[in-house]
């Protein structure tokens, strides 16, 4: 598989909808391996990194998954598609900064994604649409049983897989979903929610944006310690605590139709029409009235196909998804917001206007009430 | 505020984080926040930041010059890069390790999934443990016959062990 078929066909995960799909846009398994008494990549100099780079790639590339796989060395991948690799969530930030030595492998159906000499010698993460952590789980896992064979695994009888940062040592897995939580947002409602779910050793972030900021109401759920606890007593806790926060989202949504039709109403309809209008818009706001877009196509005030649109949107508006669209050298943070703009407009265009007679016959046609 | 890593610029950003009821502080600068990855949220956690700050104390406290006889690290590394020199590193610094990862995980014994080849291995280990003390017995109840097919299969064990 070449870099042009992943740009022609983005991954499951943004384009069909999976269990819970409404609020959980994806479930994401990571596993952190490492090979016994071999330096960790960060310690390792640039011919060991390229050793153990040859050690692994062809047992990686023959996993049964792998089979017409894409398979790029970091060192002769271009920045731009790197960038693009980061933005579909197929390589973390920190594994486009590499260069010689370390490598990247992804199935042909883009669920499976194995980085080599990242921070650890193996980076294995599967991604699928909706909450589907166990199933994720289960790919990453049959992955792991066929290199388990083949390479020497760090493993300690007490302290389970090694790793290059004692944060991920013992399963090494890092399990998370990201949710997507404008009612919770908009009632106010959610440092409630992410306090509370930190209480109990997980963590809720912003997606995109800075700190604490969660731009276009993104959120990642993800447990943060992996010592003490088996993986499916992990994974059964993350579970249990997103089938909660999905209740209190559907709530939120349903409490603000009930009592704030009119401010909702009018929040998804300015959202409709600034995206529809705009000549130029910045990442920041585009991803904030998506979200409401998206929001309002929950609800049913926009046809079905208009989440799908809003999620093509959210990657396809990002800096390296529209400078891949153009020839030009490099563009200027400005020409960026026109191009984003453009193709936002073009867009929203095939969106009907919002339906308000949708919201009212479902609030009060079915019983939802509280 | 001074800023918790550099000790030197005012701190702008300041994070707090609560795992298990126990509530964490950081305040940063703006470099230093760029620097730890502060800025890109989806690769943040905050022990990784305290891993650069208090956290190192406790590895110093149980080594003081100490490297690793396999990767030539040492703590004056990990004090750097908040990261380990490679699987060895774990044996080398275990004392002060294990005060770390009592604070950061939920315990300090690997409960979950193994390799299988290890898992094999630690059976049959653990099978050899309980001949011996079977073998012992039977040495001391003079029962020569029963010691002298132990000691053949924990042989044959031990050698399979070595393979």
């Amino acid at each position: 598989m070449t870099f042009d078929d992943i740009v022609a066909k983005p991954g499951q995960w943004l384009q069909g909808e999976g269990p819970h799909g409404k609020i959980v846009v994806s479930s994401r398994i990571r596993f952190a391996r490492n090979l016994k008494d071999r330096p960790f990549p960060g310690w390792a100099k640039k011919a060991e990194r390229l050793q153990i780079l040859g050690e692994i790639s062809d047992h990686v590339a023959a996993i049964p998954t792998m089979d017409d796989s894409f398979n790029a060395s970091l060192a002769d991948l271009p920045a731009l598609q790197k960038q693009i690799l980061v933005e579909r969530h197929l390589v973390s930030r920190e594994h486009a900064s590499k260069s010689a030595g370390s490598a990247v492998v992804i199935s042909h159906d883009q669920q499976l994604s194995i980085m080599i000499n990242e921070e650890d010698h193996l980076r294995m993460q599967s991604l699928l649409p909706g909450l589907q952590l166990r199933e994720a789980y289960k790919i990453n896992n049959d992955a792991d049983l066929f290199l388990e064979d083949r390479l020497p695994y760090a493993f300690h009888p007490d302290l389970g897989y090694l790793t290059a940062c004692p944060t991920n040592v013992g399963t090494g897995l890092r399990a998370s979903a990201m949710v997507h939580l404008p009612g919770l947002v908009l009632s106010e409602q959610i440092n409630q929610i992410v306090n509370s779910v930190g209480k109990i050793g997980l963590a809720v972030r912003g997606l995109y944006g800075e700190g604490t900021e969660a731009l276009g109401n993104l959120f990642q759920v993800s447990n943060q310690t992996t010592l003490g606890e088996a993986e499916e007593e992990i994974i059964d806790r993350l579970v249990k605590v997103i089938e909660q926060v999905i209740e209190h989202e559907q709530n939120a949504r349903q409490t603000l139709l009930e009592r704030r039709a009119n401010m909702l109403l009018d929040q998804i309809g300015r959202a409709y029409g600034i995206l529809g209008q705009a000549r130029s818009i910045a990442s920041k706001e585009a991803l904030n009235l998506l979200s409401i877009v998206k929001l309002g196509a929950d609800l049913g005030i926009f046809p079905e196909p208009t989440q799908l649109a809003v999620d093509e949107l959210f990657m396809t508006t990002q800096p390296a998804h529209l400078q891949l669209g153009v020839k030009q050298e490099k563009l200027s943070p400005e020409e960026r917001d026109t191009l984003r703009a453009d193709l936002v407009r073009a867009k929203v265009k095939q969106i009907p206007e919002p339906n308000i007679a949708k919201v009212t016959t479902t609030t009060n046609g079915n019983g939802k009430k509280k | 505020m001074v800023c918790d890593v550099c000790k030197k610029s005012d701190a702008t950003i300041y994070l707090t984080q609560i795992v298990e009821g126990k509530m964490q502080k950081v305040n940063l600068c703006e470099g230093c926040a760029k620097e730890k990855g502060v800025s890109d949220p989806t690769g943040f956690a905050m022990a990784d930041l305290l891993l650069g700050l208090g956290a190192t104390q406790q590895i110093e406290r149980g080594q003081t010059s100490q490297r690793c006889p396999v990767c030539g690290f040492t703590q004056a590394d990990f004090k750097k890069t908040g990261r380990l020199g490679c699987s060895a590193c774990y044996d080398t610094f275990a004392d002060g390790l294990a005060n770390l990862l009592k604070g950061m995980h939920k315990g300090l014994k690997h409960t979950g999934k193994m390799p299988a080849k290890l898992s094999r291995r630690y059976a049959m280990a653990d099978r050899v443990k309980s001949l011996e003390t079977e073998l012992h017995q039977a040495v001391q109840d003079e029962k020569y016959e029963d010691a002298a097919r132990l000691r053949d299969e924990i042989q044959k064990l031990e050698h399979e062990l070595q393979a």
